[in-house]
């Protein structure tokens, strides 16, 4: 019975741990009846991110929000960071795995600093190596549950891509996250060009992070907008979109379908 | 160098503050055929001296390709030679397979003489005995680096290592300056006669020597004997008019005014000299 095998578990678990110490695995151990698992499921998330390549560099937005389930529980989760010195990660998905992934690149640079020579490493070297870190969970069946925006500009040379938590990484002029990908990839498709101007650009990404507001029951209004270019990274302070409401078909929503709200 | 009674292990000092075994391991590398390298803005050119042990068989193979950026020549015992070029080209494609870019040669370099270092520091290993001339191209440019087996490297504008490769010194100790302007052309052909100073009664041609070169965008690569020939040839054709090979001795009496064996002024110093034992504290 169900609540029997919770028993067994509690008492494998206080054996194990007296044996094994803290083994998180250590019940499995113990009882190989019990499979070793890993959490599926994410708990606190953060939603789309969107990017885009414009003249002088590349353009990043991300709201602010960690949901909760269906709560929005968190609402000035910073979810783009910069990398070195020309490199910026937004991340979609489980906020505690991008964390581990932000400590885990902290590492990384610091190491390749420790060189202490010209060297840097620039957004692609990056890419590739978030995305062997993906892959490589992935293949321990313990995902990082987050697809992560790498873009940046190193020597000229604008770079933008995504990595997925199955270890799928690509680049293109455009990228989107979660339900960016459904709703404001396409409309990228239509509106995007190479030489968009800052404003140009800008003005793109916060059509596409408006329509993510209306649509997307996870996003809030508060979002951030980073700008990568040669000189550097620079991620704006939080700020809200204009919003209409102010539709005549929500002042008398019931007209026409009595009984309706 | 005598034989004394703290040179048996390499983990015992000397009361002189000296590890005796490890300057034997770069007296290997003296006593093997000389290599030279030499550097411009754009290109690294290394060279080496390839001795036949007979007369029956082929050549030693002195010059590796660690990938397509980085390259190396060898002094000394090649056998170990072999075994670090394969430790390096395992790092570069660790590398690339990890960040999908080229391995900056500066720190390749680091990695093999932290390698040297240890075998400098068990007692139950021995140093390497060879010598790596290191050319290899990073985001700053080309560099030409040397490996000691004493674990220490330091970078150059232009080295020569190996038996007789004071004639080389002295030649590239003359020229050095000229170098970063240096066409590639330029740059084997001052490579080719640093060689030929090494060569001391042998004629140059491309069955006794070996040339490498690397440049940005240009990948790594050791010079087939046809081309190698064809530089030799044009060797000749590039100096004064007024001599005609008879022996080479005549001719490198004409093109370096210096006496071979390193018996004259130094110059501008460009290397660390092999002679002192003060090698291992710089």
């Amino acid at each position: 019975m169900r609540w029997e095998e919770e028993g067994m578990k509690q008492n494998a678990f206080i054996m194990g741990n007296k044996l094994m110490g803290s083994n998180p695995h250590a019940f499995s151990l113990i009882m190989p009846s019990i499979p070793i698992t890993h959490t599926q499921t994410p708990y606190v998330t953060g939603t789309s991110v969107l990017g885009i390549k414009y003249k002088d560099g590349v353009l990043i937005a991300a709201d602010t929000a960690g949901s909760y389930g269906s709560t929005t529980r968190y609402k000035s989760v910073e979810r783009l960071r910069p990398i070195g010195q020309n490199t910026l990660v937004g991340a979609t998905g489980e906020m505690s795995d991008f964390q581990t992934i932000l400590q885990i690149l902290d590492r990384l640079i610091i190491t390749n600093a420790m060189f202490d020579d010209d060297n840097t490493l620039g957004p692609p070297d990056i890419h590739s190596y978030l995305n062997r870190v993906m892959y490589n969970q992935r293949n321990k069946l313990d995902p990082f549950w987050n697809t992560l925006m790498l873009g940046g500009v190193k020597n000229g040379v604008k770079y933008l891509g995504n990595v997925t938590m199955l270890g799928l990484h690509y680049v293109d002029d455009h990228v989107a996250t979660g339900f960016g990908i459904h709703l404001a990839q396409p409309i990228f498709r239509n509106e995007w060009n190479e030489d968009m101007t800052l404003e140009q650009g800008t003005k793109l990404l916060e059509k596409c992070m408006l329509v993510l507001f209306y649509r997307d029951r996870s996003a809030i209004n508060k979002m951030q907008i980073a700008n990568i270019t040669e000189d550097g990274v620079k991620i704006s302070e939080p700020y809200a979109l204009q919003t209409k409401w102010d539709y005549e078909a929500f002042s008398n929503p019931t007209v026409g379908n009595e009984g309706s709200w | 160098m005598f034989r004394n009674q703290y040179d048996t292990d390499v983990t015992t000092w000397s009361p002189a503050g000296r590890l005796h075994q490890v300057e034997y391991a770069m007296e290997a590398v003296k006593q093997g055929s000389a290599a030279i390298g030499l550097r411009s803005k754009t290109y690294v050119v290394l060279a080496t001296v390839n001795k036949a042990s007979s007369e029956l068989s082929a050549h030693q193979k002195k010059l590796f390709k660690i990938d397509n950026h980085i390259g190396i020549a060898m002094a000394g015992l090649t056998a170990d030679g072999r075994v670090l070029s394969r430790y390096m080209r395992s790092e570069c494609i660790n590398h690339h397979f990890v960040f999908e870019s080229p391995l900056p040669v500066g720190r390749l370099v680091v990695q093999v003489a932290d390698k040297a270092q240890v075998c400098t520091q068990r007692s139950w290993k021995r140093p390497y005995g060879v010598g790596l001339l290191v050319a290899g191209l990073d985001e700053a440019g080309p560099h030409l680096y040397y490996n000691c087996p004493s674990g220490n490297y330091a970078e150059y504008h232009a080295f020569a290592i190996g038996s007789r490769s004071q004639a080389a010194k002295t030649y590239l100790e003359r020229k050095f300056e000229t170098f970063m302007e240096c066409t590639k052309e330029e740059l084997i052909r001052h490579a080719l006669f640093a060689v030929k100073e090494s060569l001391q009664e042998e004629e140059l041609s491309s069955g006794n020597c070996g040339v490498a070169v690397v440049g940005i965008d240009e990948p790594f690569v050791v010079l087939d004997p046809k081309t190698l020939q064809a530089y030799i040839e044009a060797l000749d054709s590039g100096k004064d008019e007024m001599q005609t090979i008879e022996e080479t001795g005549a001719d490198d009496r004409q093109s370096s005014q210096v006496p071979q064996e390193g018996t004259g002024s130094r110059g501008i110093s460009v290397g660390a000299s092999e002679d002192t034992p003060t090698d291992m504290e710089t």
